[in-house]
């Protein structure tokens, strides 16, 4: 019968497990093989790895730096999103204390208050670190573009080519694929212009008709009678 | 809500639970059953097994309160062993009487470690009968709401006990040891999700929704005969989760289990108000530490409007005081919203003036973000914040140690992080007030920085005002908005819409409400 049963979790997804067992300390290797699956495979579930931040809470003494680590970095790859902090509200502060989550704390930081050079020079320090995770490098690139894109029109190309972190010919090619595919065009001197969005270009909110709910007329009902 | 939240700190040390207990020994005959406690019991029974919900609304909000003041002050209520041949021994109904028992002890005394423990072993038994077995009574929302309630409460209160292991016994570490299950973590979030589940309560909302099933407009009763008490704690339940996933630091998860609520919508959690509270505090509490700014700011401002108005009526209840200290709390936290994000226009004018007399000076000064700021978003949020927790067991090995601020300490060091992080930004803001367009030069020089240390300030200013939604969209929080266009800037005011229909509806009703009082007067 214990045979029947592992075979019948083992038809579950983690996804699955997440939802629907989410208290159950025996997931717990499951949740730590999803990180690393989520890694190799490069896809993201906050909510798993949530899941597994709370079990470690739950039971320190089956942490795994390693696993912590990893999840942290996806985290930082989620950027904008807050994942980063999220993270850390689950993880005690001895451990943050230490190598490599210092860094990683220190790498956040940067991204967090836009200073995209120091957190490129920090991030070459500690290579190993983060080229364990495939597709960090395009993920904070692409939190990059996400800032500049709320906050310019255009943008010289030295302050796109410091945040992206890409210089010569291949900041061409990257502008060459904006431009093809982001609605990005390329301005007088050296100028890059960004495609319009509510951010950058505030006045295309629509500034709507007031809508006045139903149940706010109701109340006039009777005196309108 | 319990009238529970806050022992910590006004009995101040769970460290004299031995004095405490003699105390309780004292006069004390846990057999003696006064007669108005004989006909208390009896009455209520009856009224549970005819389902008479409006009286045992009374009895267990009115009576129970009247008879703690008068007989059992600073005593315990008679055991359950005395009381229960009144009652037919009825089993559900001594374990209800016990859950009172215990609430009234924690609330009064200070419970032992035993006691703590023996309260879980009555709340499994009761949750067992309630996911297990049949159960037919119909009890009061407020009685419902309350168990949950106290059932985290007591959990919280655990965690901080045992987290305080410097005076303990060597008696103590060997009950900690022994009932190892008692108030375990696991236990606890598995109980709620329980029945959550076991109550479908999460299909009842949606089948509402599309209009097959009636839950709110009922206030979660049953008119037909049925029970309520499955579906009722299972929906205060998914509050309990909000509130037990925030003590753990965990928002985002428990922003999640709350989901199913609509709280846009008056629902089942507005019937009582200790629900109601209890819902939108960590709502928006979890809202500001996943900086979504705006939604806290909404969800505080209608809470603190509607108590605002409605605090008369709560006066004589027995949750005055807890009223009125989350209330205050609650100011705390907008006062850290609108310091952080100043959409002082989301804000209705009533709750503005409050928040001014209250906290005007400190927002003032929290603008500045100097060391006195931080020490007053220090002060703030420590005088707000849910008391968060360690939910793991210490090893009983080491030296031992109190880490029972642990848990505190962290959150409180990862918000003031934030803090700083976006301390340049209120700079940004009072320059871009004044200018519809500034160059990057002109603006790094007023705020003696560099053009490139400017031009990641700017870019904070962004992140930091920009936060993503439940879904993934980004959402806009800034007051005040730009853009850059080569090295210009261009300020964009978003004013905000004014909302005439809303007034004019407003002075619609009360013109009416006023001609109707005059037409109420006779001239002599």
């Amino acid at each position: 019968m214990g045979k029947e049963l592992q075979k019948q979790q083992q038809s579950y997804t983690v996804e699955q497990l997440v939802a629907f067992n989410p208290y159950n300390p025996d997931i717990l290797p499951d949740l730590e093989n999803y990180v690393n699956e989520q890694v190799s495979s490069q896809t993201y579930s906050l909510d798993a790895n949530l899941c597994l931040l709370r079990h470690y809470q739950f039971e320190p003494e089956r942490m795994s730096t390693q696993i912590v680590s990893r999840i942290l970095i996806k985290a930082l790859m989620a950027m904008p999103a807050p994942d980063f902090s999220l993270c850390l509200f689950l993880i005690p502060e001895r451990v943050q204390m230490e190598e490599p989550f210092k860094t990683l704390i220190v790498l956040s930081n940067y991204l967090e208050t836009g200073r995209f050079c120091q957190f490129w020079d920090e991030a070459a320090k500690s290579r190993h670190l983060l080229e364990a995770v495939p597709g960090f490098e395009q993920a904070i690139q692409a939190y990059a573009v996400h800032v500049l894109s709320l906050t310019y029109q255009k943008v010289p190309r030295a302050v796109l080519a410091e945040a992206i972190n890409i210089e010569g010919p291949s900041l061409d090619k990257f502008i060459e694929h904006q431009v093809a595919n982001s609605g990005w065009a390329i301005g007088k001197g050296q100028l890059i212009v960004i495609s319009q969005n509510l951010f950058n270009h505030p006045e295309l909110k629509k500034n709507g008709a007031e809508i006045v709910p139903l149940e706010h007329i109701t109340r006039i009902f009777p005196i309108l009678s | 809500m319990s009238a529970s939240y806050d022992y910590d700190e006004a009995a101040g040390s769970y460290d004299d639970g031995h004095r405490q207990s003699q105390q309780q020994d004292v006069g004390y005959d846990p057999n003696f059953v006064p007669d108005s406690v004989k006909s208390f019991v009896v009455h209520l029974y009856r009224h549970i097994r005819e389902k008479n919900v409006y009286e045992i609304h009374q009895m267990y909000e009115t009576s129970f309160h009247t008879l703690s003041d008068r007989l059992f002050k600073d005593t315990p209520w008679p055991s359950v062993d005395a009381v229960a041949h009144y009652v037919d021994n009825d089993h559900v109904f001594c374990l209800l009487y016990r859950e009172m028992w215990f609430r009234h002890l924690y609330a009064r005394l200070s419970p032992t470690l035993k006691q703590r423990i023996d309260s879980w072993d009555n709340y499994c038994s009761l949750f067992q009968v309630v996911l297990h077995g049949v159960v037919n009574m119909q009890l009061p929302n407020q009685w419902l709401w309350d168990m949950v309630d106290e059932f985290v409460y007591q959990f919280q209160s655990f965690c901080q006990y045992r987290a305080k292991m410097k005076n303990k016994t060597e008696q103590e570490i060997a009950l900690f040891r022994q009932y190892d299950q008692a108030w375990n973590v696991y236990g606890v979030l598995n109980y709620l999700q329980a029945l959550v589940e076991k109550s479908a309560i999460i299909q009842i909302l949606e089948r509402e929704k599309a209009g097959l099933e009636q839950f709110t407009a009922n206030d979660g009763y049953h008119y037909d005969g049925g029970s309520n008490v499955v579906k009722v704690l299972g929906y205060f339940s998914m509050v309990g989760l909000l509130r037990v996933h925030c003590l753990l630091g965990d928002y985002q998860t428990g922003l999640k289990c709350l989901q199913p609520i609509d709280i846009s919508q008056q629902g089942v959690y507005f019937t009582v108000i200790g629900s109601h509270i209890a819902t939108i505090y960590h709502y928006g509490f979890a809202c500001l530490m996943l900086r979504r700014y705006v939604d806290a700011i909404r969800e505080f401002n209608k809470i603190l409007l509607y108590i605002y108005k409605t605090k008369q009526y709560h006066q004589k209840s027995s949750q005055y005081e807890q009223i009125l200290k989350k209330n205050e709390q609650m100011y705390a936290l907008l006062a850290i919203c609108l310091s952080l994000c100043p959409q002082v226009n989301l804000v209705d004018e009533t709750v503005n003036s409050q928040l001014r007399e209250k906290y005007g000076e400190k927002m003032a000064r929290m603008q500045r973000f100097d060391d006195e700021a931080f020490a007053i978003y220090d002060e703030l949020f420590s005088y707000a914040c849910p008391k968060f927790i360690t939910p793991s067991a210490p090893s009983f090995e080491e030296p031992l140690v109190n880490y029972n601020q642990d848990a505190y300490r962290l959150q409180l060091k990862l918000f003031l992080y934030e803090v700083k992080q976006q301390q340049l930004l209120s700079g940004v803001r009072t320059f871009l007030k004044v200018y519809s367009t500034i160059s990057l030069a002109k603006l790094a020089n007023y705020m003696e920085v560099d053009e490139p240390t400017l031009r990641t300030i700017l870019l904070t200013y962004k992140h930091k005002t920009h936060s993503v939604d439940a879904d993934g969209k980004i959402i806009s929080n800034a007051d005040i908005d730009f853009y850059i266009d080569d090295d210009m800037i261009h300020v964009v005011e978003s004013k905000p819409a004014k909302r005439y229909g809303d007034f004019f509806l407003r002075q619609i009703v009360k013109l009416e409400g006023m001609m109707n009082d005059m037409d109420r007067i006779k001239l002599e």
